[in-house]
């Protein structure tokens, strides 16, 4: 199906084969120049602002400064750290330098971090502090391509001599340098680039093996931003709050992509535990965010409702009832009442509106999530709070999105119509492909993965789905993962999973059961919800995995699960299932970076817990050894009960 | 305040000497002397009830010994009062966290500048012109210096007792240091956290110890043998109110006696790295 939108939007009125991010970099940063606002950074408990003026000074420094360190054309240069400025200007920087950037996940263990500067091949390392360059440091041996490591924060750097470390400050002055000697040389190398150039070299999270590096143009990262931006047009005066991975591809999109094409502002929190009370204060206009943060978020609301009192209880409760049947009835595009819009707006000022400005969501035109699969109570719970959600479906390899819920067009099971120039089809097995100028030029050096991948223009996505009679667009799950029940008919786990992790007690749920008799669930617990739910019981615990084995626990556990299981066909509802002795953590390569979980790596390590849940036992023993995040290891003798579920 | 001239690194800072301290007929300090140079982490181990905070208390002026003395950059400080002693540069943080709870976390700090506030109570409370402009100027030292060097940013608008412990300490750490001491005793800042808490002290104290911006002298009572071990330039060793031996970390750990009365005892020896 081919997708014609109205383009409101036209910023830049088309994005040519000639453009790149630099240029478009170039000319934004002249246009608003020191009158506007690039970014803010919260800073000793202050919001600093930088103007596009600063913002461009600080790339152009970076970018001339590299040059003089050697980057040549096509060099790869790699980031890793928290969302700050430096972090973007060195990217930009990169790119003006007609270098290519590599971002790195900041929690990326060593053996990752090796991997990914090896394979790409990268040069320079622009670290934020200590800790990056202590990581660069131990690997920099084993990496002979990389020349230099950069940082910019000297907290803790007083000690360090070594030869390969140089500081930003010191880059930049190398810049200054090298303009006094050549002046025209940084508008020189903005002008040479070509749109169909490698802009990025992204790494793919990889549920099932080593991450792969897709290599994407300045042509389909331009793209993407002005197709998305043609559907829901933002404006230069709005402000967005960048606090999520950078080397995720979403944000790129929403900093990069969208970012510079628009102009609006990104604000920097000061702190990755900081970044929920620093949206607050800043109220972005425009959102985006995996589901594990809008779950983060009902989880919040739900927690702080159970521990209210009475009155503020029903208040939430009538306030919810409302938002509730308004919302059911926007998506079933009803007519609203005049009565109902009267409540609705009680509901607002009675709960809605002090509960979103909790949140910072009060200024959000549209908030989007994608990455993941969400459930649809997730999603239903910010339409009655009155949030624009919307979902998007997307991969690294369009460099951000393809389909998204139009305006007064959403439906919660499907994640919406292709954007513009867009086209998107359904195989004959049911995987989904996608056609448009943002998808990616292929792999790095992994000609049968691109080939596997990329086929006459069209990319496989790898995902089972079906377009609807609407023209949505209904994602099942991976082609993999989708699971075959007792009778043969086809479900999809992600569903199940997400409709579990509704309750605030259940931070994670692995739902096992393909070509099996009956579907078993394995529950990860919330330690401080159900620990904060045991102290008000009375409950005794010391660690998580006693907490997980109390059999109050199992019937709390118990009662989400039944609430999960109504409404499901009766094949579909899980049977059985177990608390697992940890929280499942990409650490432990249990789950990938963004929180996807590795199935088959699960399957495996959890061997003895999936057969005693196909067997006839009600506990099994397991006995294994747990690394803690500090490097401790705990070995681990415990009985976990098999718990089955009253149906 | 006589005192105030400048003390060169690798000078002495404070000496103790010959200090006893009893309470009854208990003698808590037995002749007690030693000397603590500018710009050094000296610490001071020993089992328990060997006399550590007892000398610490002697030092900030909380307990005064019945004999010996006490110099400070020179002069003797024996009968003066702990908050005059903090007005000369001594700061300390205590083995249990002696944190006002009900007050936030910048609160507290800000309590720990009270000696560097000029106005006084009546320009104070109608906070004009001078006080003001003043306060701000406390802010941004706290904001920039403190609050950024511990990382509690996330908290700074807390009250001390709904944190946890770890992070208590940190907060007492952070309002000795808003004191901008030369002197710092540091009573068991280790004790009760976790590995991870732990390794964040130890390098707060070593960016208290040599950063630019801080050069301050501690003394630091602690039972981890290892984080001593690192980053002590010298250690003392207490036995029952005895002075065993005042050395380097691998002198102490050399000396028979104190692996008989200390070290010797495995357990205690044993690191948590």
């Amino acid at each position: 199906m081919q997708q014609e939108d109205n383009v409101a939007f036209s910023p830049t009125d088309k994005i040519s084969k000639d453009l790149t991010i630099p240029k478009l970099f170039y000319s934004q940063a002249k246009k608003y120049g020191k009158e506007r606002v690039a970014m803010r950074e919260k800073e000793y408990g202050i919001w600093r602002p930088i103007t596009w003026n600063d913002y461009f000074e600080n790339v152009k420094y970076i970018a001339l400064g590299l040059i003089s360190l050697g980057l040549e054309e096509g060099d790869k240069v790699a980031m890793i750290g928290d969302n700050r400025p430096e972090g973007l200007w060195a990217e930009m920087g990169a790119l003006c330098a007609r270098g290519v950037g590599v971002w790195l996940f900041q929690d990326s263990l060593l053996d990752e971090v090796k991997y990914i500067l090896d394979h790409s091949d990268t040069k320079f390392l622009v670290g934020e502090g200590q800790e990056e360059v202590d990581k660069a440091l131990s690997i920099f041996h084993e990496c002979p391509k990389l020349k230099k490591i950069i940082w910019d924060d000297p907290k803790g750097m007083r000690n360090y001599d070594q030869d390969c470390l140089i500081s930003l400050k010191e880059v930049m002055r190398l810049g200054r340098e090298l303009e006094k000697e050549k002046p025209n040389l940084f508008e020189e190398l903005v002008n040479k680039g070509h749109g169909d150039e490698v802009a990025l070299l992204f790494y793919t999270s990889g549920t099932t093996a080593l991450p792969k590096g897709a290599l994407l143009s300045h042509y389909n990262m331009l793209t993407m931003g002005k197709n998305l931006m043609t559907v829901d047009p933002c404006k230069d005066t709005d402000d967005y709050v960048s606090y999520l991975p950078f080397a995720w591809i979403g944000e790129q999109m929403m900093s990069i992509s969208c970012g510079l094409q628009i102009g609006y502002t990104l604000n920097f929190p000061e702190s990755t535990e900081t970044s929920q009370e620093n949206i607050r204060e800043i109220g972005p206009h425009v959102m985006f965010a995996p589901p594990r943060m809008y779950e983060q978020m009902t989880r919040t609301v739900q927690v702080k409702y159970l521990d209210s009192v009475w009155i503020k209880r029903k208040s939430y409760e009538i306030a919810s009832y409302i938002g509730y049947h308004v919302a059911n009835l926007k998506f079933a595009k009803k007519h609203i009442p005049f009565y109902w819009r009267i409540l609705e707006w009680f509901a607002y000022l009675l709960v809605q509106k002090k509960l979103k400005d909790n949140l910072g969501l009060t200024r959000v035109r549209n908030a989007y999530t994608g990455g993941a699969a969400m459930g649809p109570d997730h999603f239903r719970f910010f339409h009655s709070l009155g949030v624009n959600l919307k979902q998007i479906y997307g991969q690294t390899e369009v460099a951000g999105i393809s389909v998204v819920h139009r305006n007064g067009d959403i439906k919660f099971d499907t994640v919406g119509r292709p954007i513009p120039e867009t086209e998107v089809k359904i195989t004959e097995e049911g995987e989904i492909l996608t056609k448009s100028p943002s998808v990616f030029i292929g792999y790095y050096k992994n000609p049968e993965a691109t080939e596997k991948t990329l086929k006459d223009g069209w990319l496989y996505s790898g995902d089972k789905g079906f377009i609807d009679e609407d023209g949505h667009l209904v994602v099942f799950d991976r082609t993999k993962d989708v699971m075959t029940l007792r009778d043969g008919k086809p479900f999809a786990p992600q569903y199940l999973e997400t409709r579990l992790k509704f309750s605030p007690y259940v931070k994670d749920s692995w739902v096992i059961g393909d070509n099996k008799d009956y579907i078993t669930a394995v529950i990860c617990i919330d330690y401080s919800v159900v620990g904060n739910w045991a102290d008000t019981k009375k409950l005794t615990y010391t660690s998580y995995p006693e907490l997980a084995q109390k059999q109050e626990v199992y019937d709390l556990v118990e009662e989400q699960i039944i609430k999960a299981n109504k409404d499901l066909p009766e094949l579909a509802k899980v049977i059985k299932f177990i608390n697992l002795y940890k929280e499942l953590d990409a650490d432990d390569d249990e789950l990938t970076r963004t929180r996807k979980l590795r199935r088959a790596f699960v399957e495996k390590r959890y061997q003895e817990i999936v057969s005693a849940l196909y067997s006839d036992t009600d506990v099994v023993h397991i006995d294994t050894t747990i690394k803690y995040e500090d490097g401790r290891q705990v070995h681990i003798k415990n009985d976990l009960q098999i718990r089955k579920v009253r149906n | 305040m006589s005192v105030s001239k400048d003390i060169k690194p690798g000078e002495v800072l404070l000496e103790l000497e010959n200090i006893q301290m009893f309470f009854g007929k208990v003698c808590a300090l037995n002749g007690v002397s030693t000397k603590i140079k500018k710009g050094e982490i000296h610490s001071v181990i020993g089992p328990n009830g060997a006399g550590k905070t007892v000398m610490m208390n002697c030092i900030s002026g909380l307990y005064h010994p019945q004999k010996g003395n006490i110099y400070y950059k020179g002069e003797k400080i024996n009968g003066m009062s702990p908050h005059n002693r903090a007005k000369l540069g001594i700061a300390r943080t205590f083995q249990k966290v002696e944190v006002f709870g009900g007050m936030t976390v910048l609160d507290n700090i800000r309590l720990g500048r009270h000696i560097h506030y000029k106005s006084g109570i009546i320009s104070g409370s109608l906070y004009l012109g001078q006080t003001a402009k003043e306060e701000i100027e406390h802010r941004k030292f706290i904001e920039e210096e403190i609050i950024d060097l511990l990382e509690i940013e996330h908290i700074r608008h807390k009250p001390v007792g709904m944190l946890p412990y770890g992070l208590q300490k940190r907060v007492e750490l952070g309002r000795a240091i808003a004191l901008e001491p030369e002197l710092l005793l540091l009573d068991e800042p280790l004790a009760g956290l976790n590995l991870e808490e732990v390794e964040d002290m130890a390098r707060f104290i070593l960016d208290v110890n040599q950063e630019e911006r801080w050069k301050v002298t501690c003394l630091l009572v602690e039972h981890d043998m290892g984080v001593v071990m690192d980053l002590s330039d010298n250690v003392f060793v207490l036995n029952f109110g005895n002075m065993i031996v005042d050395g380097t970390p691998e002198e102490v750990q050399g000396n028979p006696e104190v692996v008989k009365a200390y070290l010797g005892e495995e357990d205690l020896y044993a690191t948590r790295r």
